[in-house]
């Protein structure tokens, strides 16, 4: 049995210690945004933030993950309340497919979490990990200025006294 | 509308084609507008309910391109009714029209164009039903959000009219449209409707389904084409948890688990247990254009222009090439099929739910009445990926494990070594000027493979490829003009009064092949205007004052025009050292939307690394609905055709295919994004849609390969344009 804090909820799963944690969010909680893109770590369509920072959920293993905080983008808004980030991708129109946008939205969270205002440089630099086919990148950029210039990218206040911030790899 | 009529309405289509193609059946009838033309009921695209709701089918699939919400903008301007008043049905076999593919740039010619006119005329029967039920003149009577209104007060809601209205007719020729002028919906500023699904985490992809049992499979490919499975041991696979059925028919081989880890643990033993015969050995990637110039061809002229050569006239030649491309999505291609007695459902993001059907019947010996296709949007395609394969591999499975709904999603190294790749092409052009600097000849010849091996037959499907008793292959055949396949595009829209264009036709395929954004326009648009750029060198001319030197259509010169003034088009002015400017043009097709580029690249003098600054581009798509929707599929058709041209090709080597992942098959990331792409719409009020989608391919191509000339004075006809080929021609 592993235990997993994911989106602030404590989640008991039977399952194999070796899965990926995108499988886990995927089929055994039934989270959708986190996709499946490479396997790889490669394209970060799987993006999610545990203990924020931006990670591939493909590669992480379950059991390095226990007394962990998880996040998905489904912590961030709903459709009928999307929090700021989510409103920043609408108004901007910031999606073609939107198959990589959940993985685009988590890391540029893990961003603006520690960087409130990024440059255009910043932005681009911590962005390069993730792929985008349809070329919707330039209005990624500006969803994310958007958000940055609105404000009020904050870490839920259970992260910040979280006390096993780092870095997972 | 039950579902007999729903049926008769759209099987009814199926006649009247064959109607219209008796000979000189199709003078005497009046052809109605878009795909109206084969699917003339107006109960196939239109549902109207007593609540007043409308529902509207389409043929044409949503994958990324934003068309549903541009058609319920078309659907709700002609109607006056608020777009959440509308439903709109995506592609089902059993419920929408058939339209063939979601390609080729024509959701908005075919599609937008029906729902257009026969929201309209549902519109118009709305005013006849009440002027007899209020008793006044139909003239006297205006629409608003739902209701008709009389010049007195009174209002009839939409919903109290169905019993008034029968849908179940063929749509009238002649309807009247909206004044443009009037347009609340239409061509004004409009969210997309699936977006806010897509940054929350809804379920919007056939990768979210999740029904009710459903279990999960995973593929076990040949290691190369024409490999068969030599033997399998199945020992190591039995032992994962979860495991239900290995399913193996012929080399066609996969696994079915509970849990979609486990398949995914079973599918790598189940490879290790499987040996495979070596298969067919690839040809050198360094041999493939020769190859490709030397392979037998059928050759068609499809131009040939006569008149006297002038004696002065001066002659310049080149051939051009592009290699094998990936499509690329960032989800790898997946389906869920569900085997229900006799009756298969398949959830699928093919483009063609109708021919995808006919494939997957014929491939599994069904009527095609007992399948069923859903088209459920996945990740975005760009053309013939490994969508319908992913579908037929899970209506094999699900047939295999009758009852259960079987979710089958490929590996990446699946997508990047079986989807089938956009065809190496050579064009060799020659042309020659007068003492004027004017173009008095154009000889040109293009090679290629077909740019569409789409199912319809079973054959082409890749479970066929593999299964024990595979299906007979049907030649591979070309898209005639004018709309073209690997000829799209291949005649120059210029005024050249003496030409010829000979499509090259190559029908022996080297690696699985089939269509991509733009097919051969992309090929053809890099030479054509890479070369004009050539020849207004050679004349000393501006390349934008030379091709407005050579074209007459006035559209053509309105795009031309408006990017090069957006830009600042001077070439007096200088640029930083290393940059350089271009410019391109093409009309998509020589009959859809018209594109001009200008840009701004550097050049890194190190590394030879080509990057893309700023792009201003003019687009007319004809009359412009969702107009933030142009700008953001043109604005992506640069930066993916940026992508194509300066970073893509597929390797592979006598083995196989080595692109097996992002790493053997880069494409742009974050730090190769330009500052800026600007795109302008010139909207054409009440002008035919053109459609948008692969207008930019092209031009990209060639605006960057003509910069990179401006800056380096090094004229590379081979793509891609990497650093590492321009650093090797830069240093001789």
């Amino acid at each position: 049995m592993i235990a997993l804090t994911i989106n602030g909820a404590e989640h008991k799963l039977d399952i194999d210690p070796n899965t990926p944690l995108l499988y886990a969010l995927r089929d055994d909680l039934e989270l959708n945004a986190a996709k499946f893109g490479c396997g790889l770590g490669q394209c970060g369509a799987c993006t999610v933030i545990v203990d924020n920072a931006a990670v591939y959920s493909c590669l992480l293993p379950v059991s390095a993950l226990e007394n962990r905080k998880i996040r998905t983008l489904e912590s961030l808004g709903t459709i009928d309340r999307p929090g700021a980030l989510q409103q920043a991708f609408i108004d901007e129109q910031a999606a073609q497919c939107g198959y990589c946008i959940a993985g685009m939205i988590m890391r540029a969270q893990a961003l603006l979490e520690t960087n409130a205002s990024p440059s255009d440089a910043e932005i681009r630099a911590h962005m390069q990990t993730n792929l985008c086919r349809c070329g919707t990148h330039l209005r990624i950029i500006a969803a994310v200025k958007r958000a940055a210039a609105m404000g009020g990218i904050t870490r839920p206040r259970a992260e910040l006294a979280s006390p096993t911030q780092g870095v997972v790899r | 509308m039950n579902q007999i009529s729903r049926r008769a309405a759209l099987t009814g289509a199926a006649a009247v084609i064959v109607a219209l193609r008796l000979p000189g059946a199709a003078a005497q009838e009046v052809k109605l507008p878009g795909a109206l033309s084969h699917t003339p009921m107006l109960n196939g695209w239109l549902k109207l309910e007593a609540n007043g709701h409308v529902t509207v089918y389409t043929g044409k699939g949503e994958l990324g391109q934003g068309i549903r919400t541009a058609l319920l903008q078309i659907a709700s301007e002609q109607l006056d009714i608020p777009m959440a008043q509308i439903t709109l049905i995506g592609p089902d076999t059993k419920l929408t029209p058939n339209e063939g593919y979601t390609s080729g740039s024509l959701s908005m010619k075919d599609s937008g164009t029906a729902i257009l006119n026969a929201s309209a005329e549902l519109r118009a029967m709305l005013v006849q039903a009440a002027s007899a039920k209020l008793a006044v003149s139909a003239g006297s009577l205006a629409t608003e959000a739902g209701f008709v209104v009389a010049a007195d007060g009174r209002r009839v809601g939409y919903g109290d009219l169905v019993s008034a209205i029968d849908l179940d007719r063929k749509a009238a020729s002649g309807t009247v449209l909206k004044d443009p002028a009037t347009h609340r919906v239409m061509g004004k500023p409009v969210h997309r409707v699936d977006i806010p699904a897509k940054v929350t985490g809804g379920a919007a992809y056939v990768q979210d389904m999740r029904l009710p049992g459903m279990v999960h499979a995973r593929m076990i490919r040949p290691p190369h084409y024409g490999a068969t499975l030599l033997s399998l041991d199945t020992a190591a696979t039995e032992t994962v948890p979860g495991l239900i059925r290995i399913v193996r028919d012929g080399s066609f081989l996969a696994v079915i688990a509970k849990g979609e880890w486990q398949a995914v643990q079973a599918m790598r033993l189940l490879a290790e247990g499987a040996k495979w015969s070596a298969g067919t050995p690839l040809p050198a990637q360094a041999d493939i254009f020769k190859i490709i110039r030397g392979l037998a061809s059928n050759d068609t002229v499809i131009l040939d222009k006569k008149a006297d050569l002038p004696a002065n006239s001066r002659s310049l030649s080149a051939s051009y090439r592009r290699p094998y491309g990936m499509h690329g999505a960032i989800g790898p291609s997946c389906a869920v099929g569900l085997m229900d007695g006799d009756q298969l459902t398949v959830w699928t993001h093919t483009q063609g739910v109708y021919p995808d059907r006919a494939a997957i019947a014929d491939l599994l010996k069904m009527p095609p009445a007992n399948v069923r296709l859903i088209h459920v949007e996945g990740s975005g395609c760009y053309g013939h990926n490994g969508a319908d394969d992913a579908a037929a591999d899970a209506a094999m499975l699900a047939r295999a494990l009758p009852g259960k709904p079987v979710r089958v999603q490929w590996m990446r190294d699946q997508e990047n070594t079986w989807e089938p790749f956009t065809p190496a092409m050579v064009t060799e052009v020659s042309a020659a000027l007068d003492a004027n600097g004017k173009i008095v000849d154009w000889q040109y010849g293009v090679w290629s493979n077909t740019h569409s091996n789409r199912p319809g037959n079973g054959a082409r499907l890749l479970a066929s490829w593999h299964i024990a008793e595979p299906l007979k292959p049907q030649p591979p055949t070309a898209i005639p003009q004018p709309e073209g396949g690997g000829d799209r595009n291949g005649i120059p829209l210029y005024d050249i009064p003496r030409a010829k264009v000979t499509s090259h036709f190559v029908p022996e395929e080297k690696l699985r092949v089939s269509a991509m954004r733009g097919l051969g326009a992309y090929t053809n648009v890099f030479t054509i205007e890479s070369f004009m750029d050539e020849l207004a060198q050679a004349a000393g001319a501006d390349p934008v004052a030379f091709r407005l030197a050579h074209l007459s259509d006035p559209r053509a010169r309105d795009v031309i025009n408006l990017a090069a003034d957006k830009f600042g088009w001077n070439t007096q002015a200088s640029l930083p050292q290393g940059h350089g400017r271009g410019f391109a043009f093409a009309r998509y097709k020589n009959l859809a939307a018209y594109l001009a580029i200008a840009l701004e690249i550097s050049v890194s003098p190190e590394t030879g690394e080509v990057r893309l600054i700023r792009a201003e581009v003019a687009i007319d798509s004809g009359q412009a609905v969702a107009i933030d929707g142009i700008v953001n599929q043109t604005q992506g058709g640069v930066i993916q055709s940026a992508s194509w041209t300066l970073f893509e090709q597929v390797m592979f080597e006598p083995a196989g295919i080595t692109s097996r992942d992002w790493r053997g098959y880069p494409i742009l990331r974050f730090n190769a994004v330009p500052e800026q792409v600007n795109v302008h719409v010139i909207d054409r009020p009440g002008a035919p849609f053109l459609g948008t989608g692969e207008a930019a391919a092209g031009p990209t191509a060639a605006a960057l390969a003509n910069a990179l000339a401006h800056a380096t004075k090094l004229r590379l006809r081979e793509l891609p344009l990497t650093a590492a080929r321009v650093k090797a021609a830069m240093q001789g």
